[in-house]
């Protein structure tokens, strides 16, 4: 008797759960956009579009560049999304080959810069770019008299040991792109580099938030390193996010002499989505003045559509970099897993 | 006899009854474990990863290091493990709960906020730093220290909580009998508790052992990029360097371990279970000098390794550093609430702005519906397993296999499985219940179990309705173990990080969620607002905690009157 009334309960438990699965499942007019973690747009900008096409956009994250891409890849026949927006030049020419992308020459393609179009097949469309540099704490290199490193191998020099932290490419974008920087400067001699670097005893971490906040010394981690690989956007970032109003940026960035790695994020149609021609739409608005214009306060990226302007406190504080390095992305797709088995070879 | 006394109305419950009472978690654990798991190592296993050299060699690099620290892990937390069980178990003094409540809370962390407790307090600039003062790089033995520090900062409240219960079970008359036959301290402790202890020492050690050998944030962000665990390896093979292939042998081979150390648990702890003493002793201020000096040493650890970490958080959240760098001398600090109040501002008006309170909603509701899961599916589970039939004792180890399955491929695996569907916020909760179900029965197990049957006959021959019996004394037995569970389930729900950033909705983060996207853009605002979500989410989980504890306090006082 006890047991029936119990199982009576259960069943009823189970129909409700199953009616939360049934209720939250998504609804037919919606355009789903799968991206990285770092993803970020104001309110007003996704909203004008959703009321201009008449339906709801859900954002779905998942993971860093990496992982998402290879979500996508796993689902290639059944996507998650319609529109996949975040992958790399260091990871485009996987994207191609998995063939997850659908085609389309968008209109918006003629206000872009060209020299960021890199698939001549139009399945991945620039969206933005910005640069993996070194970031120093300028008030540690004032106050020990220290002058700044303007090369790779002047890291090498003995007044900077300890005072650079990285990420390890295996397991962070930023640690990869610093990685190819070196093996663009370098060419096939850039580990002889990385084991000198190591000797100097260069700190090695596994992503860009333990990197920043546990052991750079200009973050409000407050570590012990006053060098850490960051972005070439993150001195105007802790200018925005300031806790108290700066005149000046706490932090730098080394551009010299191709420290520096371009990155350039792309967006693509998923094969096998449904909504193709909002799909189209929305990849239109990426390439728009309105979300180029909005972009760089949001994740800190510089835009590609040439009519579009950069905010005040980006022209304020931001850095030229004067050649940044790149590789192609054939390149880097036929020898990034063989140079980062390498790397993690040389600095275990 | 005693044990009689302490068995069970469940032998009797019919086989078609015990298929029902399986049948709920048996069907979430096919849907969302063993169907998503088996797909995606059915999809990504091929037999020839096996005679690849290279495969192998990252395999035996990965499994060896994985034994060597978590051995090693276990080993140093029971070192501490031990004599805080002994404190709480034998001993009263001032702020026990408050403390020993304190000691489970880094167990419900995420690992980020533990990360930036402890570079709070360990770090260049941290508390401690005075201690050791880094002026070169430290060397891959330091690293390695403090992933062993974070393992026992973590898994420390098992020992206390298994051990400390079974030793405030022994009937204090047996010690003291062995006393008047004149046996000291070393024969008693020989003699008598050891032997009693066994299963419960045995079963922490396998306990502490699994989450050690399972460990991922803590090896990938304290370890750098020199040590890699299998779970680590997986998620660079399955992730990072995609070698889907390898990451699905990884994960076979961790499972397989992870199914010996569950069959071993669950031998143990059904013995933990029958050898226990209803009578409770009690325990006593310490008397003589050796007994002070013991509980002050301690108790001075136990709070300089326990809270002074957990109170880093808090006072960074509330510190300012002083803005204008330029003319900056020294670090120098200030009081501030700006981070608080600026939790609520949406400055960048960002779509994904979600203010602390949505999050915190979010993230309580979510929790509120794993309980409500969790306790469904585990409380038919539980009541079946309080008398296990032979088939059950096989399958009872199974239940604990979520616990030690690589979250990456079973990530993969709600991928392939699910598709459209996982953009449902309802799989949150879903992967909580996953990590949740098997604390939820094992606390309730033995609960039931522990209702003497020949009360219920006794009340039913008087008259009293089944209901009747329910509420007179299955009732306030059951209360208990059902809040300890809920709470278990609860803060698990609350702390959850990796899962949760399977596939996720940006619109409904929770606090965890919600932290590590303040930690991932540069500037002292960011860091701010991350220590004070963080604060946020441990003064939460303290204080689901800390209901369990004060609860069980006044029980137990109840009891001794």
């Amino acid at each position: 008797m006890k047991h029936k009334l119990r199982i009576t309960h259960y069943a009823l438990l189970l129909s409700f759960f199953l009616f939360l699965l049934s209720s939250c499942t998504p609804q037919p007019k919606t355009l789903t956009i799968m991206t990285h973690d770092s993803f970020a747009i104001s309110e007003n900008v996704i909203t004008q579009f959703e009321t201009e096409n008449n339906i709801d956009v859900i954002f779905l994250q998942g993971g860093d560049t990496g992982s998402m891409l290879n979500k996508a890849i796993l689902s290639k026949s059944a996507p998650l999304a319609d529109v996949l927006f975040g992958v790399d030049n260091t990871f485009l020419s996987r994207a191609l080959e998995e063939d997850i992308f659908e085609s389309y020459q968008s209109p918006m393609l003629n206000e872009i810069s060209p020299e960021f179009i890199l698939d001549e097949t139009y399945r991945a469309l620039p969206v933005d770019y910005g640069d993996v540099c070194i970031n120093y704490d300028k008030k540690y290199f004032a106050e020990n008299n220290l002058s700044v490193p303007v090369s790779f191998e002047d890291l090498l020099k003995s007044e900077y040991k300890n005072l650079l932290v990285v990420q390890s490419p295996a397991t962070s974008s930023t640690g990869l792109a610093f990685m190819l920087a070196t093996r663009a400067y370098f060419g096939d001699d850039f580990l002889e580099f990385w084991k000198q670097l190591k000797a100097n005893e260069v700190v090695v971490v596994d992503g860009w938030e333990t990197a920043y906040y546990t052991n750079f010394s200009a973050s409000s981690g407050q570590g012990s390193q006053p060098m850490v690989v960051s972005y070439a956007s993150s001195p105007v970032a802790e200018v925005v996010f300031a806790a108290e109003p700066l005149t000046e940026s706490p932090t730098a960035s080394l551009v010299a002499n191709g420290m520096c790695f371009r990155q350039i994020e792309f967006v693509g149609i998923l094969k096998n989505g449904s909504n193709r021609d909002v799909a189209e739409k929305f990849v239109d608005f990426m390439l728009s003045k309105t979300f180029q214009e909005d972009m760089p306060l949001n994740m800190f990226v510089y835009p590609v559509n040439q009519t579009a302007q950069l905010p005040d406190v980006f022209l304020q504080h931001t850095q030229i970099i004067e050649n940044p390095s790149t590789l192609s992305y054939e390149e880097i797709s036929a020898n990034r897993d063989v140079w980062i088995e390498a790397w993690v070879e040389v600095m275990r | 006899m005693m044990n009689k006394q302490v068995a069970i109305n469940s032998k009797n419950i019919p086989v078609n009854i015990r298929l029902f009472l399986w049948l709920p978690a048996f069907i979430f654990l096919l849907v969302f474990f063993f169907y998503p798991l088996t797909k995606i190592l059915n999809l990504t296993f091929d037999f020839s990863t096996l005679t690849n050299e290279n495969n192998l060699r990252i395999t035996l690099q990965a499994l060896l290091f994985t034994f060597y620290q978590a051995t090693l892990s276990t080993i140093l937390t029971f070192a501490l493990g031990i004599p805080s069980a002994i404190l709480f178990s034998k001993f009263d003094f001032r702020g026990k709960s408050l403390l020993r409540a304190l000691t489970a809370v880094p167990f419900m962390l995420p690992t980020v906020v533990v990360a930036a407790a402890f570079n709070s307090l360990l770090g260049s600039r941290g508390l401690f730093s005075f201690l050791f003062p880094l002026s070169s790089a430290p060397s891959p033995i330091f690293y390695f220290l403090l992933i062993l520090l974070a393992h026992v900062f973590y898994n420390t409240t098992i020992v206390i909580r298994i051990v400390g219960n079974a030793l405030s079970r022994l009937d204090p008359k047996l010690e003291a009998s062995a006393r008047v036959l004149g046996a000291n301290t070393f024969n008693v402790w020989q003699k008598i508790i050891f032997p009693l202890l066994r299963p419960a020492l045995l079963a922490s050690a396998l306990l502490v052992f699994m989450f050690n050998f399972t460990s991922f944030g803590v090896i990938l962000l304290l370890g750098g990029s020199t040590f890699s665990t299998l779970e680590v390896e997986i998620y660079i093979r399955a992730l990072q360097l995609p070698n889907l292939n390898l990451a699905a042998m990884l994960s076979i081979i961790q499972l397989f371990f992870t199914l010996i150390f569950s069959i071993l648990y669950t031998k143990t702890i059904n013995h933990v279970n029958t050898q226990t003493n209803p009578q409770f002793s009690q325990p006593q201020k310490p008397k003589t000098f050796k007994q002070k000096i013991f509980v002050f040493t301690l108790y001075a650890l136990l709070i300089t390794f326990f809270v002074l970490p957990l109170l880093s958080l808090p006072i960074r959240s509330l510190t300012r550093l002083e803005a204008d760098r330029a003319q900056r001398d020294e670090v120098q600090y200030g009081f501030t609430t700006d981070y608080y109040e600026e939790l609520f501002i949406n400055r960048r008006n960002s779509l994904f702005y979600v203010p602390p309170i949505q999050a915190t909603i979010n993230s309580l509701t979510y929790a509120s519906i794993t309980v409500l899961f969790s306790l469904a599916l585990g409380y038919p589970v539980a009541i079946a397993l309080a008398k296990p039939t032979a088939i059950e004792k096989f399958l009872d180890p199974l239940l604990l296999l979520p616990l030690g399955s690589s979250a990456v491929m079973l990530g993969l695996g709600f991928i392939i499985s699910f598709g459209r569907f996982i953009s449902s916020p309802i799989f949150v909760p879903i992967a909580h219940t996953l990590i949740a179900l098997p604390f939820v029965i094992r606390t309730l197990q033995p609960a039931i179990k522990s209702i003497p049957e020949r009360l219920r006959q006794a009340a039913s021959t008087l008259g009293a309705s089944p209901l009747k019996v329910w509420q007179t004394i299955d009732f306030p037995i059951l209360s208990r173990a059902t809040l300890t569970a809920a709470t278990f389930a609860f803060t698990i729900s609350l702390g959850e990080f990796g899962a949760t950033l399977l596939i996720n909705r940006p619109e409904y983060p929770t606090i965890p969620i919600a932290i590590q996207r303040f930690l991932s853009q540069p500037g002292g605002l960011n860091y701010g607002q991350a220590m004070a979500m963080a604060t946020l989410l441990m003064i939460l989980t303290t204080a689901s905690i800390l209901l369990i504890e004060f609860d069980e306090t006044s029980r137990r006082f109840r009891e001794n009157i």
